[in-house]
C-alpha cells in the first residue's frame, strides 16, 4: 500500500523504522456514516437544518436551535481554523513520529463545529492558533477519515 | 439560605489504603483497608452501613482505572443496604457524593460508604497498552478515535494550551502548581513522591504534550480512599466533629461532550461553582484552603479561577512564586502533596486530605489556624463537581 500523503513517514524525516500505528477506527452508525465516508468522493459531510441552516455536529437528526427534524448531511467547504491543538512529544506506542499534533478545528462555516483530527504535511512546530487549514483524507478500511493541513499547502 | 438536602449530611469518617506505585495487595484488599478504616474512623461498625457509593464503577477491563465495584466490596464486608450505586455518567468523581446526598435525604439510607479504587501502577507495569485509549472507550470516542490520542493528557492539552495562549500564563507560574505539591508531599509520610522539585527540575523534565511536561501530570498509583456519608442526626454522635457538606455544584449547563464543550479554556468549572456558591452564604474570601483536582497542574490552575480566588486570567499571577498556594499562604492548595506527587487517587484523596485538615490530623503538614472551610472540586473537560466542606 502507498503510504497516504498524511502518514507520519512524511512527517519523520525518513527516521521510522518501525511502520507508524494503526489509526483506531471509530465505530460508525447510521449518524456518523456520512461524516466518515463522505472522503471517498472528497466531501467533508456534516449535518445541517435544513429550515435554519444551523450545522448539528456530532450529528443526529435534530436540530437544537428550531427542533426540525429536517437534518442532512451537506459538503462544506473543507476549510476552517485551528481552534487549539498540542503538540505530542511523547512515544505512547512503538512507530509514532517524534511529534505530532493533535487538534480542534472549526469548520469555517461555523465556529461551534469542533472537529478532533491531526494537522498533516506541515512542521508540527509551525502550527499556530487560528492557523487557516483544508481538510484531506486517508482512506482506513471502509472510513476515509478527515485529517486537516495548513490551506496555504 | 434554603434548606439544601447537602447540608444535612456530613462526612463522619475517612480512610486510605497504602499508596503506591506497585501494590502488596489486590484492588478489592485496598478497598476492604480504605472502607474499614473509614468505618472505624467514624466510630461505626459494618452493620451501620446501609449504603454504597462509587465512581465509576466496576470498569471489568485491565486498566486499573476502576477494577472495583459496589457489588464487590458489598459482598467482602457482606454488608445489608437500603440503597447503592456506582456508575462512571454524572458530575465527575463526585457524583458518587452527590447520589447519596439524594439517597439519604429520600431516606433510603444513612451512613454510605464511598469510595474510590485505583490500581492504574500496577496495571501499566503489567501492560502499558491496557491504560492507552482505545477505540470506543473514554475521551470522546469515537470521534477521537483515529487520531493517535492515546492518553488524557494528549487530548486535554488541547484546552490547557488553549488557556495558556489567552491569559498569557507563563511556565515557570504553572510550574508552581507541581513544584508547591511536591513540597506538601515531602511532608505527608503517604505520599508516593516526596522529594522536593526546583523549577530547574520542572524544566528540565520532559513534555508529554505541549503545554503539559511530566510534572504536570498526576501520577498512576494503586490505592484506595473512602468516606463515609451520614445523616446529620447520626452524625451528630459519632466520635468525630462533622465535616459538613456546605454547598454542591453538579450542574451541566454546558455541551457534555470533549470535543464541542463550550469555553475550551474553562471546560465545565464555572457554572459548576457558580452552582456551589449560590447554595451558601460562604463567599470565597471565607475559604481556609482548597483541594482541587489536580489531573493535571492545570486543572487546579482552571478551578483557582472559577472558584473566584482570582479573576479570570490572572491564576498565573496568583500562584506566582508559589507563596500564596504554599502551607503558609493565604490559600494553601492540594496540602497533601496531591495527585501529582501523592498519586492520582482520582478526587477522593483531594476529600480525604481536606478532612484530614479539618480534623488537625495532618502532621508536619497541618496548616496553621484551625482551618474550618475547604473548597474541593473534581474532574475535567466537560466534567466537574464542587463541594465546600465545613467544621464548624
Amino acid at each position: 500500500m502507498t503510504p497516504p500523503s498524511g502518514d507520519a513517514r512524511s512527517q519523520n524525516s525518513g527516521q521510522a523504522t518501525v511502520p507508524p500505528p494503526e489509526r483506531a477506527l471509530p465505530y460508525v452508525d447510521m449518524d456518523s456514516k456520512a461524516f466518515w465516508t463522505g472522503g471517498e468522493r472528497g466531501e467533508l459531510l456534516i449535518y445541517r437544518c435544513q429550515e435554519c441552516a444551523y450545522y448539528v455536529h456530532p450529528p443526529v437528526r435534530f436540530c437544537p436551535k428550531c427542533e426540525s427534524r429536517k437534518v442532512e448531511p451537506e459538503a462544506v467547504s473543507g476549510k476552517g481554523y485551528v481552534t487549539s491543538f498540542t503538540v505530542n512529544h511523547k512515544k505512547w506506542v512503538p512507530g509514532l513520529p517524534d511529534r505530532y499534533v493533535l487538534a480542534l478545528v472549526s469548520i469555517a462555516e461555523q465556529d461551534d463545529v469542533r472537529l478532533v483530527c491531526n494537522i498533516l504535511n506541515c512542521d508540527p512546530e509551525s502550527v499556530t492558533m487560528g492557523m487557516p487549514v483544508k481538510v484531506l483524507f486517508e482512506q482506513h478500511e471502509d472510513v476515509w477519515v478527515p485529517f486537516f493541513e495548513p490551506e496555504a499547502n | 439560605m434554603a434548606s439544601y438536602p447537602e447540608k444535612n449530611v456530613a462526612i463522619t469518617g475517612v480512610g486510605m489504603s497504602e499508596v503506591s506505585r506497585g501494590a502488596t495487595k489486590s484492588p478489592l484488599e485496598l478497598t476492604v483497608d480504605a472502607a474499614m478504616e473509614a468505618i472505624n474512623d467514624a466510630g461505626l461498625k459494618r452493620a451501620d452501613i446501609d449504603g454504597i457509593a462509587t465512581w465509576p464503577g466496576n470498569r471489568g477491563d485491565a486498566s486499573g482505572f476502576s477494577s472495583v465495584g459496589t457489588h464487590d466490596i458489598q459482598d467482602a464486608l457482606r454488608l445489608k443496604l437500603g440503597w447503592y450505586a456506582g456508575g462512571v455518567e454524572g458530575p465527575g468523581q463526585y457524583a458518587a457524593v452527590f447520589n447519596a446526598v439524594g439517597a439519604i435525604a429520600a431516606g433510603l439510607c444513612r451512613n454510605v460508604l464511598i469510595f474510590r479504587t485505583m490500581y492504574e501502577a500496577t496495571a501499566r507495569k503489567t501492560s502499558f497498552a491496557n491504560s492507552l485509549i482505545k477505540p470506543g472507550r473514554q475521551v470522546g470516542a469515537p470521534w477521537f478515535a483515529p487520531y493517535w490520542g492515546y492518553a488524557a493528557a494528549l487530548n486535554q492539552a488541547l484546552y490547557f494550551n488553549k488557556y495558556a495562549h489567552e491569559s498569557g500564563i507563563k511556565p515557570e507560574q504553572v510550574a508552581q502548581i507541581a513544584i508547591n505539591q511536591r513540597r506538601n508531599a515531602s511532608l505527608n509520610p503517604n505520599a508516593v513522591y516526596r522529594t522536593p522539585i526546583t523549577l530547574d527540575d520542572y524544566f528540565n523534565s520532559p513534555i508529554i504534550a505541549t503545554p503539559l511536561r511530566i510534572y504536570d501530570c498526576d501520577v498512576p498509583c494503586d490505592g484506595a480512599t473512602a468516606i463515609i456519608l451520614s445523616r446529620m442526626d447520626v452524625a451528630k454522635d459519632l466520635k468525630n466533629p462533622p465535616v459538613r457538606i456546605e454547598a454542591v455544584g453538579s450542574s451541566m449547563q454546558y455541551r457534555n461532550s470533549w470535543a464541542q464543550l463550550d469555553a475550551l479554556d474553562t471546560q465545565a468549572q464555572p457554572k459548576v461553582a457558580e452552582m456551589m456558591w449560590s447554595r451558601t452564604d460562604l463567599k470565597p474570601k471565607d475559604v481556609d484552603m482548597a483541594q482541587l483536582y489536580d489531573g493535571f497542574s492545570f486543572h487546579t490552575i482552571n478551578w483557582i479561577e472559577n472558584f473566584g480566588f482570582c479573576k479570570r486570567y490572572e491564576a498565573g499571577d496568583f500562584i506566582e512564586g508559589g507563596k500564596r498556594i504554599s502551607l503558609e499562604g493565604e490559600l494553601p492548595v492540594n496540602t497533601g502533596g496531591g495527585a501529582l506527587s501523592g498519586g492520582r487517587l482520582h478526587a477522593y484523596g483531594a476529600v480525604h486530605e481536606a478532612c484530614t485538615q479539618l480534623w488537625g490530623r495532618a502532621g508536619d503538614r497541618q496548616v496553621k489556624g484551625d482551618p474550618k472551610v475547604v473548597a474541593t472540586s473534581t474532574a475535567g473537560g466537560p466534567l466537574a463537581g464542587a463541594m465546600l466542606l465545613v467544621r464548624d
